[in-house]
This record gives C-alpha cells, structure tokens and sequence, in this order.
C-alpha cells in the first residue's frame, strides 16, 4: 500500500494556484524528495499534507484512508509529523522541554492536572535519549531560544522521532544551515532514513541527491516529473523547467 | 534553593505574620488593607494561570470576582427579605454561597469561554472585555438587587469553626485560600497538562502539530481560573459586605491585568507582590490626592514603556523555567 | 406598539448607530493598518467633547467651536501616536492594552482636574434647539437631524477618502503590507500619525455631536468605548464597512430592544414576567447578539481579506 498519495489537489491564493492538479505518491519506507525553484509551491504542499491548510478540491490518502478533511492534530495522531521551515519551537521553553511535550504527545493522555511533567521518567528518559541521538544532550536544560538555528533544526529532528511517525514531512531542513552544519544534518537524516518514511523538501540539490530514494519536480504547483536521482538528472524537462529557472535568476 | 523560592517564601511569610502583628498592636486598618490586598491576589493568581502561562489575555477577568460576591449577596438578600426559598437560596450558609459562587463562576467561564477561544489576538482581548461588561449591564438592571447603587451583605457566610465577623480570623480564611491558590496553579503548570498550556502559548501551531487540541487545554484552564476568581469574589463580598456592579467594571479587570504585569508574568508570586504593590501604591496615592489616578496611569505607561518583566523580571538572578 | 414611538426610537437608533460608528471607524483604522489596541480611543471621543463645550463659552457658538475642537482633537490624537504608541508598535498587544489603559487614567483625571468633576452643559444655537412636529405625537428635536447628517456625512467623507484619494490608496496598501508602503519612499511615520490623527478627529466630532444631548462628562467615554468594540467585532476588525454595517445594526438593536423587549416578551409571555426578564436581557441583547455572530463566524461579518 502506498503511505501517502495526493490525487488532483488544487489550492488557489487570490487568483494565484499554489498548487495545480497535484498527484503525488510516497511509497513506504522511502525518503523522497520534493525539490522545484522557488515559489513552486513546496511548503503550501506540505501544510495541506500536515492538514493546517486545506485543498480547494482533490484528495489526501494516508494509508489508503481519506484524511482530506481531518484536521491537523488528529493526522499528527495517525502518525503524520511535520517540521517547520522556518524554526517553530517553543523559544522560551527549555530544549528538553520541547522535546518532552513531544513525547508527551506520544504517549497518550495529556490532560493530567497533578503530577508534576518533570518528574515522570518515562518521558523525561525518552526525551533524553532522543537529545542524545541528535547530538544536543548537552544542552537540555537550557532555553530553547539560546540554541543556534543548527541546533534548533536538529531539536526538529528530534521531535518528529519522538512522535514515532510513520511519516515524517520536513520542510527544509538544511535551510540556513552552514556547511558543516548541513553535513552533520545528511549524517543524522541518513542514520534515521528506512526507518520512517520521510517526504523531504530542500533546496539544497547536493543534499537531496545524497539522500532521496525517489524524487518529484514541482514546478507551478504541478508535479513535472517523479524518479530516482539518476533519473531525474537526466531528465530534459527538469533541466529546462528548473535548471532554467536557476540560471535564469542568477 | 533557588532565589526565586527564596523570594516567594519571604512574602508569603511577611504576609502572613505582619497583618495580625499590626492588628494587635491597634492597627486595625492594616489588617483590612491586607485582606483585601490577599483576597485581590487570590484573583490576580487565578488570571495569572491564563494571562502568564497561557498567554490569554483576558480582560474581563473582574466579572468573576463579581459572580462570586453577587453569589453571597443575592441568597443573603433573600434570606433576609424572602424569595427563591422554593429554590434553597435564601440563605447565609456558605455551604450553599461558596459552592454557588464558584458553579456559576465555572459556568460562565465555560459559556464565554468556548466562544471567546475560538478568536485570537486582539479579538480575544475585547471580546472577554464585552462579556464582563455584559454581565455589568445585566446586575445594573436588576433592581431588586440594588441595580447600580449596589446590595448591602446584611450578614456574612456562616462556616463551621470560624467566624467571618472577626476580622483576624477572615484574614486567615483568605491567607490559606491564596496559599493554596498559589499551590494549585504551581501543580497545574508543572502537571502534562501545564506543558502543554505553557507550549501553545509559546508556539500554539507547534503544539497543534504535536496532536495536542489546544482549545480543550485553554477552555479548561479558562474554567478553572473563572472558578479560582468567583471564589475569592465570595471572599471579597464577605470582606466589604457590600457590593455593586462596579467591582465588575473594566477598569477593575485591568487593574487586576496590571496586577499580574507588575509583578511579572508566569511567576508564582509575581502576581501576590503585584497585588501588594498596587493596593500599597492606591492607598499612598489616594491619601495625598483625589486625582491620584494622574500618577498612577502615567506610572503604569512607564512600566510598559521602559519596564521589563515585573518585578519579578527585575529581581531574577536564574534563569530557569522551574518553580 | 405605538408607532410615533417606534419611529423616534428607529431615529434615536440611527443615531447612536452613526456616533458609534465615528468612534469604531477610528478604532478599526487604527487597528487595520498600525495593528495597534488603542483602549484610549474613547478618551478622545471625551476630550473632544470638553474641548468642544470650553470653546462654545469662548467663542459663543457651537458650530463655530466644533470647527476648531476638531482639529486640536486631530493633534492630541498625533501626539499619542508619536509618544505613546509609536514606542510599542514591535510590541505585543498585551503591552499595548496596558500602556493605553495607562493612557485613559491619565486622559480621565486630566480632564477631571481641568473642568472639574461636574458636567458641562453644551448650549445650542436657537436655529438647533426647534422640533420638527410631525404629527401630534411624533414630535422631533431638530438636532438629532444634524446629529444624523453630520454622522452620514462623516462616514460618507470617510468613503470617499479611505477609497478615492492617494492618501486613502497609501492606507490601504499599508494595511496589507507595511514594507511594501514604506518601500514606495512613503513617509511611514508620518503616514500612521495622521491615521491616529483621523481617527483621533472621528471620536472627537462624536464626543462634540453629544455632548449638547447628554452634557460633556468625565464617564462618557467609558460608557461608549465598550459598544464600539463589540461594533468592530461584529463587523470585523479592520473593515470599514463591517464597522458601518455593525454599527447602524448595534445602534439600532440596542435602542430598539430596550424600548419594546418588554412588548415583546409579552407576546408570550405574563407581562409580570416580561417586565422582570425584559430590562436584564434588552442590556445584555448587543452582547449575546456579538456571541451569535462569533460563534458564526470568528472573524466577524465581514473580514478584511489580508490580515
């Protein structure tokens, strides 16, 4: 069974559609990768994938199961997670803490008003290991906004493990990242690669085709092409859709 | 210990010992200063819950105090000049007001809560705003309960073991019930459900991405700091026996916001040494001019144009996010 | 229901519908374009009405003191924006409601401590102070005609500009985007003093229109400033036509329902009940009426697009 499929999604903003007849489908298990010059319409994908958008008309399936109209937190519950392009931690919360509610959200009810959060080590433990897997255990008790953005995209990370998705949607996580930063982030996105299948948009190609199993094009919200890396490369209509666009703007 | 328990402990206990000290020593107009100032911090703790660790910012936080009092008041009118008895009202039983005070609290928490949530921003600041100054409206019509000149509180709730008319001993109801208002907010922010209030008020999309239903969250919290307030609005009707629609005013629910402010945000005692400093403040000012409302509205501009974080902001040496 | 009564009490609804909308116009301008909370907008609603019944002593006529109260009422509205709100504006707007609310004890004890705690009756000229007879009992203060004129002609000038003129063309584009405004080598600063100017100006002829019906008063502007926000709300905050359109409906609804909610209730319900239920649920009609409206549509009725 295919683990995500998009059939004919339309989302206009004023006029402007966003995204056009969009068909897309993620097998599991696979990373795969939504690349397209900018203003293609990448993260308004993702925020009707994640549900915080929805489609003007056309259908999201998870699993085989229509999710269209369900709302962002109940996909989160199916096991959808997202991470944000633009850095969406909780800033003025410590990092564990972050990581925790994550956590927290896992492993069932939250509407517990007495015990103290702190001190349940199911979650705190859990919360830990995950800080170690991405490198940032040295930092737990700080606050969050004391963190570089490096560092905050691998909080990201860790948060989208802690939600045990079966589907992981990152918005971009090299964004902004140096070079050694986005080495030690292909590492990381390698090591949990197979594990969970990951829908990745990057614009960094050198990245994306050190990772991705498959890759789409999307370009004016459409998608122009699907494939394997070798593929795509080769691919003319890519190059003149994408790679013109590129040497166009430069 | 950290320094900000540290600070708490030491006003909790000067709060604790100075009122009756004064009172015995024939001051007895500071006895009635510190009541009010503890029975306004029960409701400054309560606001605090939503407005600090929320991130709610609601501005119509007095109407609860003025549920609270009107739910002594009403049943004491009848029980003195007849009427609602087929219901159980006309009484002074304060196993009947006190209950009574925090339900209805509770209730119209719930009703204009799940109405006020579904909006943010700027929209939910005046629309908690319009729903207190209904409820003004609506007591300022009802003229059998005085209508804008107000009800007298012929006689106090009865309780078991104490007795209200003794000021020390109302004092004490007050300073055990902000206690243990102070430990039940610290409980709720700390608890799962306290993470998840404190990480929607960060970053509410965050928090709805992690599967969390923030509205449910707030709501809950809006309820529980609706009954919190109805309760010291009991108190309160108690302490003055004699209440109008006034206390239900915006101006009280901003004092109560500047309450909270000036003694910093999402701190556990921020808002009692916000409490004292404003009933301090009112008591100095007002006795050296009747337009004592000049200093104190321009005292309130320079704290929010050149202050940062309260007091408590001021006073912080640690920076960690734990009680 | 009588109908000389219903028609005073349609024009009493007009009325106070068009003074509330001089008074939110202000308040959703200013809030549309500079994404400011100002609580203190209704202190200027109260200054220009003293402003306004000082100057009709002085200069012995209150057209003539309505014509210069309104632009002192425009520069105490500049200087607000650039002491007050122009500091906060990277601020949240908790800080805002505070500084403003700050700003309304400060505006209320001025005025107390300049005329005083009374009142300050507004004489009219003899031209205003007539009635229109109608019929034997429809009976019609002329007044409330300028009243109603002055706040169509108002709102019909405010039209014109916010969607006709360059100046109204520069309000619009910085609602929707504020770099784009200032990367046009627009004066921003300038541009947002003179909306907090305008809307400044608005409240005052509001204040100024009634004070010769209810007398300029220190408690006017609290009494006022609530409905108006319940009108931005309805209407949707930051459109100018949901605040005419919210306002005309409060206005109306508020009279209306406090002058004939008992005879309503009567209809099916005793008349010793209707009398009791009638004055509680007419005061708090506007509110369970803004309620319905968010339950409906959290927005208001007529969100602006971008926001």
């Amino acid at each position: 069974m295919t683990m995500l499929e998009t059939r004919s999604l339309m989302k206009s903003f004023g006029g402007i559609r966003a995204t056009d007849d969009l068909t897309l489908s993620v097998e599991p298990g696979e990373l795969h990768a939504i690349i397209g010059p900018n203003g293609a319409g990448k993260t308004t994908l993702i925020t009707q994938l994640c549900g915080s958008q929805k489609p003007d008309s056309g259908t999201i399936l998870y699993k085989g199961q229509d999710i269209t109209r369900v709302p962002a937190h109940k996909r989160a519950r199916l096991g959808i997670t997202r991470s944000f392009q633009i850095t969406s931690l909780i800033l003025d919360m410590t990092v564990i803490d972050n990581i925790a509610l994550a956590v927290q959200a896992r492993q069932g009810s939250s509407f517990r008003l007495v015990r103290n959060a702190r001190t349940i080590s199911a979650i705190r433990d859990r919360a830990m290991e995950l800080l170690t897997r991405v490198g940032l255990s040295d930092k737990a008790n700080m606050v969050t906004s004391a963190l570089s953005h490096g560092e905050h995209r691998h909080m990201e990370i860790a948060i989208a493990l802690a939600a045990e998705a079966e589907l992981m949607l990152l918005d971009e996580p090299m964004a902004g990242l140096g070079a050694e930063e986005t080495r030690a982030m292909i590492d990381l996105l390698n090591g949990i690669k197979g594990q969970h299948t990951i829908v990745l948009i990057e614009h960094d190609m050198d990245a994306v085709f050190a990772l991705a199993d498959r890759i789409s094009v999307l370009v004016y919200g459409h998608i122009i092409a699907t494939g394997s890396p070798a593929e795509i490369r080769a691919n003319k209509d890519v190059e003149a859709a994408y790679l013109g666009e590129e040497s166009g703007a430069a | 210990m950290s320094r900000r328990n540290i600070i708490t402990l030491v006003v909790m206990a000067l709060l604790a010992v100075l009122p009756p000290v004064f009172y015995l020593t024939g001051n007895a107009f500071y006895l009635d200063l510190a009541t009010r100032l503890t029975i306004l911090a029960i409701a400054a703790v309560s606001l605090n819950l939503i407005l600090g660790y929320g991130g709610l910012i609601s501005f119509g936080h007095a109407a609860y105090l003025g549920i609270g009092a009107y739910a002594v008041g009403i049943p004491a009118h009848h029980w003195l000049y007849g009427g609602l008895e087929s219901l159980g009202l006309a009484t002074t039983s304060g196993y009947v007001q006190i209950p009574l005070a925090i339900g209805v609290a509770a209730l119209f928490a719930l009703v204009t809560g799940a109405i006020c949530l579904r909006t943010k921003g700027v929209y939910f600041i005046m629309i908690t705003m319009a729903f207190a100054q209904m409820m003004y409206y609506a007591i300022v019509s009802i003229e059998e309960y005085g209508g804008d000149d107000g009800l007298v509180i012929d006689s106090r709730s009865e309780l078991p073991f104490i007795d209200l008319d003794d000021p020390l001993q109302l004092f004490g109801l007050a300073y055990v019930s902000l206690v243990v208002a102070m430990l039940i907010v610290r409980m709720i922010v700390n608890s799962r459900f306290g993470m998840v209030l404190r990480g929607a008020k960060g970053n509410n999309e965050r928090v709805v991405m992690l599967g969390f239903n923030t509205y449910l969250f707030r709501l809950t919290a809006y309820v529980i700091a609706g009954a919190m307030a109805g309760y010291a609005g009991a108190l309160l009707g108690n302490f003055t026996t004699f209440i109008s629609p006034e206390m239900m005013d915006w101006g009280r629910s901003g004092e109560l916001m500047f309450m909270v402010i000036l003694g910093g945000t999402a701190t556990l005692v921020g808002p009692v040494i916000g409490a004292t400093l404003f009933i301090v403040l009112e008591e100095v000012l007002s006795s050296l001019t009747v337009y004592w409302h000049l200093p104190f509205g321009l005292l309130l501009l320079a704290v929010v144009l050149f202050g940062k974080g309260g007091i408590m902001g001021m006073l912080r040496a640690d920076k960690e996010d734990s009680e | 229901m009588d109908f000389a009564l219903l028609v005073i009490q349609t024009l009493n609804g007009l009325q106070l519908g068009l003074l509330l909308f001089l008074v939110a116009s202000g308040l959703t301008l200013v809030f549309g374009i500079l994404d400011f909370v100002n609580l203190a907008h209704a202190s200027l609603y109260l200054i220009g009405a003293f402003i306004c019944a000082t100057l009709t002593f002085a200069l012995g006529n209150f057209l003539i003191a309505v014509v210069v109260a309104l632009p002192l009422t425009g520069l105490i509205g500049w200087a607000v924006e650039r002491f007050v709100a122009r500091p906060l504006y990277e601020r949240d707007h908790l800080d805002h409601v505070l500084a403003t609310f700050g700003l309304i004890l400060v505006f209320e004890t001025l005025a107390h401590l300049i005329w005083g705690p009374e009142g300050i009756a507004v004489p009219l000229p003899e031209f205003l102070q007539g009635q229109i007879v109608l019929s034997e009992t429809l009976i019609i203060p002329s007044y409330r005609f300028l009243i109603i004129g002055a706040g169509l002609a108002a709102a019909g000038g405010l039209f014109w500009m916010v969607n006709f003129t360059r100046l109204g063309m520069l309000i619009r584009a910085g609602a929707s985007n504020r770099t784009m405004v200032s990367a046009l080598g627009i004066n921003i600063e300038m541009l947002f003093g003179l909306v907090f100017a305008i809307g400044a100006t608005l409240a005052g002829l509001a204040g100024m229109l009634v004070a010769p019906i209810t007398e300029a008063n220190i408690g006017m502007g609290n009494s006022i400033i609530i409905t108006a926000f319940v009108v931005i709300i309805v209407g949707g905050i930051g459109s100018m036509k949901g605040a005419f359109v919210a306002a005309l409906l409060i206005g109306l609804i508020d009279t209306l329902g406090r002058s004939f909610l008992d005879d309503i209730f009567k209809i099916f319900m005793s008349p010793s009940a209707a009398e009791n239920s009638a004055p509680a649920i007419s005061a708090m009609l506007i509110y369970i009426i803004m309620a319905v409206v968010l339950a409906l549509k959290p927005q208001g009725l007529f969100p602006p697009k971008v926001r």
